[in-house]
């Protein structure tokens, strides 16, 4: 392989493609005239595959320059606590659930520092609850569930 | 003389208090994410599109445009004084701006800037009034056979002037179309792609796919580079361009308008090309050549000209067609729709005090960011200085709110991380989020004109090439995939687009 590029990216477009086609394999083609619902996307996802292919082939073809490294802790801090916020707001509420999601993802930085993280944390809550929630009426809850919110 | 009742009319609308508020709201918010490194005007206008709901449609859209040609003009001033691109439109002032602020013109070429700008704005705003109304006359007569072949002409062109490869470009455009027709088809009812989620049911938001693949992918991708920004000058003094300055200013911003003008209309670019464009000509016109890179005001007056002029322009498919030419675009579409207003030809017709309201607030807004921006720039100066690593998690925490409102639920929160996640693989494999976007929106519209067109037609795919407009654009469109095949035009190309785009 001399495109590494061009590799992966060929092997995510045929992956999506192949789960495009089959999927739609279930939904009836129907006829130009009248097309079914799985007519557009089996056009598309066969044209992705063709894509991909290209894209693999030509990664044997063509050299080009490598991937660079996957920035892992802030793909991962930053995805993950994301996640997090949304799968415990109702439950602890914003005035917990932010502060953890500004922490957190604060900590993704090499200029991470506790004293102006906690200021942030505090300014961004207060302003959140105000605007947010008190402004323009949100339905985020303050004090979670788990909390008697 | 309809022309003047129009932009009277404009103007009564663009100028009762309230819009006027939230049009200087817009430019001034929108210089400040222009000077931010790091938040574009896409993230931006993602995460307050929710909020914008409270508003009027009128303050609502004068608002958010704003926020768009607004950060055309913060953008410079980041690139002048501390050689980062505040705004992707601006990386080409680097060149030259950045020179002359070390040799302490830093005043001179933030003035140049903020001028060419305002001219730029100026001239952009009277061809919108100029040339809106007859092109949506003419849309008017569009059936779907023509505004399939018209998102066709879009897509190719999108994936023309998307940087990068040609064919990453175009899978990009395949995904986003089949991601767009994630939900229930309104032919057949049948949920497709849904995974029997109901929350699926409507489809992805396109908000949610604009926060996560700008919003948090230019996070993730911000903190991989993580540098301290050192601003080199904090006072700057002499703004005023001396004789010798305004004599070589003039033809290039009169040249870079025009080409910003002109790109700006194409599908698929929007300011960011513009500036290359007319960076690149400037550099072979200019008789003083040989400066360039060394601190040449041309090189900061031709791009900052286009860049502000293709902001603007870029709303005339918009507003005539309800066709979005770039990411931007396609939030204000689902702006107007949100207000329950459906973009198209009839929109002048319909709500004139919109169309004609948002048209003049241009120039108003123009005319407060040239104060803004020369006056205050000691504020923007400051604004610079704020650590991105106290911008970031708020940035983070306003995409989750902003996004959970749309629906009120935690499910789009998770459908932005996940398209975070994949627009950062993306960005690492040189693959551009920006066609994704656009083929996401209008996939689900591409598959009912073609449905239709074809129906109205029995089946008989000639519709496309005996329909006279859409013969036009598909042969346009056609031409424009040609072009990119010539070793001479992908030369051209790659040296305008070559450029690393930032936020």
């Amino acid at each position: 392989m001399r495109n590494p590029k061009d590799f992966w990216a060929g092997v995510i477009y045929i992956a999506f493609g192949l789960i495009a086609v089959i999927i739609a394999l279930d939904y009836g083609m129907g006829t130009a005239l009248r097309m079914g619902p799985g007519y557009f996307p089996t056009v598309l996802g066969v044209l992705l595959i063709v894509i991909g292919t290209v894209s693999l082939i030509r990664s044997f073809l063509q050299s080009g320059s490598p991937i660079g490294g996957f920035a892992i802790k802030g793909l991962l801090i930053i995805v993950g606590s994301t996640f997090l916020f949304a799968l415990i707001v109702r439950e602890v509420g914003l005035v917990i659930a932010l502060p953890i999601l500004v922490i957190m993802t604060s900590y993704a930085s090499v200029h991470f520092r506790w004293g102006p993280t906690l200021a942030l944390a505090a300014g961004i809550t207060i302003f959140c609850v105000l605007v947010f929630i008190k402004g323009l009426g949100v339905p985020l809850p303050m004090i979670g569930s788990w909390f008697g919110g | 003389m309809e022309l003047i009742a129009n932009l009277g009319l404009g103007l009564a609308t663009a100028i009762t208090p309230a819009n006027l508020f939230y049009c200087f709201a817009g430019v001034f918010l929108g210089t400040l994410i222009g000077v931010l490194p790091g938040l574009g005007p896409t993230a931006t206008i993602a995460m307050l599109l929710p909020i914008t709901f409270v508003l009027p449609p009128i303050s609502a859209l004068i608002m958010l445009a704003g926020i768009y040609y607004g950060s055309q003009y913060g953008g410079s001033t980041t690139s002048i004084l501390v050689n980062v691109p505040g705004e992707a439109a601006s990386v080409v002032t680097t060149l030259d701006g950045y020179q002359m602020a070390r040799q302490g013109r830093a005043g001179v070429a933030l003035a140049t800037a903020a001028i060419g700008s305002f001219f730029a704005g100026t001239v952009a705003t009277v061809l919108i009034a100029l040339f809106a109304p007859p092109l949506s006359e003419i849309a008017l007569q569009f059936g779907p056979a023509e505004y399939f072949s018209l998102m066709v002409l879009g897509l190719v062109a999108s994936v023309v002037l998307a940087q990068g490869s040609l064919l990453h470009a175009i899978a990009m455009v395949v995904l986003g179309l089949l991601l767009g027709l994630i939900g229930t088809d309104v032919n057949s009812g049948m949920q497709r792609y849904t995974f029997d989620i109901s929350r699926l049911a409507d489809g992805i938001g396109f908000v949610v796919v604009a926060t996560g693949m700008f919003g948090l992918t230019e996070i993730i991708r911000n903190l991989e580079r993580e540098e301290q920004r050192s601003v080199m000058i904090t006072k700057i003094a002499n703004l005023m361009p001396t004789k010798e300055d305004w004599k070589r200013m003039v033809a290039p911003i009169l040249r870079g308008t025009l080409i910003g003008s002109a790109v700006g209309i194409l599908p698929g670019s929007g300011s960011i090309l513009g500036a290359f464009a007319a960076y690149s000509i400037e550099k072979k016109v200019s008789k003083n050549s040989a400066e360039f890179g060394k601190g040449a005001i041309e090189g900061v007056a031709a791009p900052e000209s286009a860049n502000n002029a293709g902001a603007q322009t870029s709303f005339i498919p918009m507003l005539t067609l309800g066709i979005p030419s770039n990411p931007v675009m396609a939030l204000m579409i689902g702006a107007m729709i949100i207000q329950g207003i459906q973009p198209g030809p009839s929109v002048i017709k319909e709500q004139p005090a919109l169309f004609w309201g948002i048209i003049v607030s241009m120039w108003i807004g123009n005319l407060f960011l040239l104060v803004l921006n020369l006056p205050m720039i000691g504020l923007w100066v400051r604004m610079i200085m704020v650590p991105y690593q106290l911008l970031y998690p708020a940035i983070l925490t306003f995409c989750a709110i902003g996004v959970f409102s749309l629906n009120n639920t935690e499910f789009d929160i998770h459908m932005m991380a996940l398209f975070g996640l994949l627009g950062y693989v993306f960005s690492k494999l040189g693959c551009e989020p920006a066609p994704m976007l656009l083929a996401f929106i209008l996939g689900r519209l591409m598959e009912e004109y073609l449905r239709r067109a074809l129906l109205i037609s029995r089946g008989d795919p000639m519709v496309f090439i005996t329909r006279p407009i859409s013969a036009t654009l598909l042969a346009l469109a056609l031409l424009a995939m040609f072009a990119v095949l010539i070793p001479a035009f992908s030369k051209t190309r790659e040296e305008a687009l070559g450029g690393e785009g930032a936020s």
